[in-house]
């Protein structure tokens, strides 16, 4: 049995510049593996943002679970990751434990004092992505690749059952960001988490995604990954050769 | 030296600048490593002005020393709020608007005083700072406001550093985040209000800064720093005091030299350390 997990309808949200999303109805249900793709500017972030209240919805609907984005308090149940560069102060003084602790906040009733249980879990959260060693270390101190490992453990710390993922591999090279990838498809498959990823890389996404989202302010494909690669509308827009090379799995 | 220590503690105005400034330095550390990682250092500096401006008014109705904050603190409150409302509904960087609302502060203060019969004794004091003179009255106000902000820092400390760390994944763990941030500069305006006496008007942002900065050299933890902070905050009102007395020097610029020596050493000190690992 599905569950919808996002719904959104005609969902417009605009800022000073004018229209940033026009329209966008799309569901998705509890499983699935969104890739969220499209050209600089489409509203990718926008899409995201809107449903977690960090853009106001100018019109239509958006929900979470079956709630309201504008009522949903149920935060725990969801797991976010933005871009690591913009998130970031490197003399911050918060060790990768501390930092990772932050993730069961959403958790917690005031005044949202932390357990020995919750540092139990924040032990195995990073234990399980690999990053157990790094926990007393400061987390300005790390790699790009490492602090984003220590984001995505913040994310995962709550056990949430929708992890979004704005743009988070941005600042990482090619054969880290395809390792984190595989690391989310992973999470994905084994945990049955919802995943929303945003993403310019359209073609590295492909291989892990169950659907593709392409945004180009407005829903220019939603649909499976295989859909996407049939698709003639996808062909026009790209070409047959870039969307060939985009479909091609390894 | 030992019986000179003892003597200087025998001393009722030196037990009462000892207690009170450490409570006030203490507070201002700890809060001060919040508002240097969130780039709103400077906003102590503003509320200090504002302080001015609301201490002219206190003055002008004849009301001195504990009796004068009546005055203050509901300003300098409303003055904290006002910073944070301009940063949120103006468009206005943080900077920007601690700079408006300092400038109202100071302004007020010259043109009251002016009104008032120009500059006094008391007022002057309040510019740069005089602990010595601290009453009684001012040290239980200290112990209780010392005991409230504490408290409400206790209570707020795990979503203070959520959204030290990144206001935006603070909001998306359900945080409210308006309202910490309003927490934070209240309990700002209030430990500005007490510290006016300890190091002044002019120097105020320093002993919310320096602290801070200098934990932020070492630390190796959150808690650490906020611990750190205030430790160096402590000591240096405490030897500041000590060494002003025996050198007849003024103590709140001796307590602010102190604080920028510590932040010079742990500078080095992390200097030192990257060296020797590279």
């Amino acid at each position: 049995m599905s569950h919808e997990v996002v719904r959104t309808e005609r969902l417009c949200c605009s800022y000073n510049v004018g229209r940033v999303l026009e329209a966008v109805s799309i569901i998705v249900e509890a499983g699935d593996y969104v890739g969220i793709v499209g050209p600089n500017g489409s509203g990718k972030s926008t899409l995201v943002q809107a449903l977690i209240g960090l853009v106001a919805i100018s019109e239509g609907r958006a929900s979470l679970f079956g709630v309201p984005c504008d009522n949903f308090s149920s935060w725990g149940r969801i797991g976010y990751l933005p871009q690591s560069l913009r998130l970031l102060n490197p003399v911050f003084p918060a060790t990768v434990a501390e930092a990772v602790g932050l993730g069961l906040l959403s958790q917690k009733r005031f005044p949202r004092k932390m357990t020995r249980d919750d540092w139990e879990r924040v032990d195995t959260t990073l234990d399980s992505l690999g990053v157990y060693d790094l926990r007393l270390k400061l987390i300005g101190e790390l790699s790009g690749g490492q602090q984003q490992r220590v984001l995505l453990a913040r994310a995962l710390v709550n056990s949430p059952e929708l992890l979004i993922l704005d743009e988070p591999t941005a600042a990482l090279d090619p054969e880290t960001r395809e390792r984190f990838y595989a690391l989310i498809a992973d999470i994905n498959r084994s945990q049955g988490v919802t995943v929303l990823l945003v993403t310019h890389d359209s073609g590295a996404i492909g291989q892990h995604a169950t659907k593709m989202l392409y945004l180009d302010k407005r829903v220019l494909f939603y649909g499976s990954f295989d859909e996407f690669c049939a698709s003639k509308e996808m062909s026009a827009l790209f070409g047959t050769h870039s969307q060939h090379l985009m479909c091609h799995r390894h | 030296m030992n019986t000179n220590i003892l003597e200087i503690l025998s001393y009722g105005f030196i037990q009462r600048a000892l207690l009170a400034g450490s409570l006030i330095a203490v507070l201002c550390s700890v809060l001060g490593v919040f508002l240097v990682l969130r780039r709103m250092s400077l906003i102590g500096d503003g509320l200090a002005h504002v302080t001015f401006g609301s201490t002219a008014i206190a003055l002008a109705f004849k009301l001195y020393s504990a009796a004068s904050l009546l005055v203050s603190l509901p300003i300098v409150l409303l003055a904290s709020l006002g910073i944070l409302k301009l940063t949120e509904k103006a468009r206005l960087s943080g900077d920007t608007a601690i700079g408006i609302v300092s400038s109202l502060g100071i302004s007020a203060g010259i043109i009251l005083a002016s009104v008032g019969g120009g500059y006094n004794v008391d007022l002057l004091s309040y510019l740069f700072g005089n602990i010595l003179s601290i009453t009684s009255e001012e040290v239980w106000i200290a112990a209780g406001l010392f005991c409230v902000v504490m408290l409400l820092l206790a209570l707020f400390f795990n979503e203070l550093f959520a959204i030290t760390f990144s206001e935006e994944l603070a909001k998306v763990s359900g945080i409210r985040t308006n309202t910490i941030n309003a927490v934070l500069v209240l309990l700002t305006a209030l430990s500005v209000v007490l510290a006016m006496k300890l190091v002044g008007i002019m120097l105020i942002s320093s002993l919310l800064i320096l602290p801070a900065a200098s934990a932020l050299q070492l630390a190796r933890s959150f808690k650490g720093c906020v611990a750190l902070a205030a430790l160096q905050g402590c000591c240096s009102v405490v030897t500041g005091i000590f060494i002003s007395f025996l050198t007849n020097l003024p103590t709140s610029a001796t307590v602010v030299m102190i604080n920028l020596a510590l932040f010079g050493c742990t500078f080095l000190v992390r200097r030192l350390k990257i060296l020797k690992l590279a």
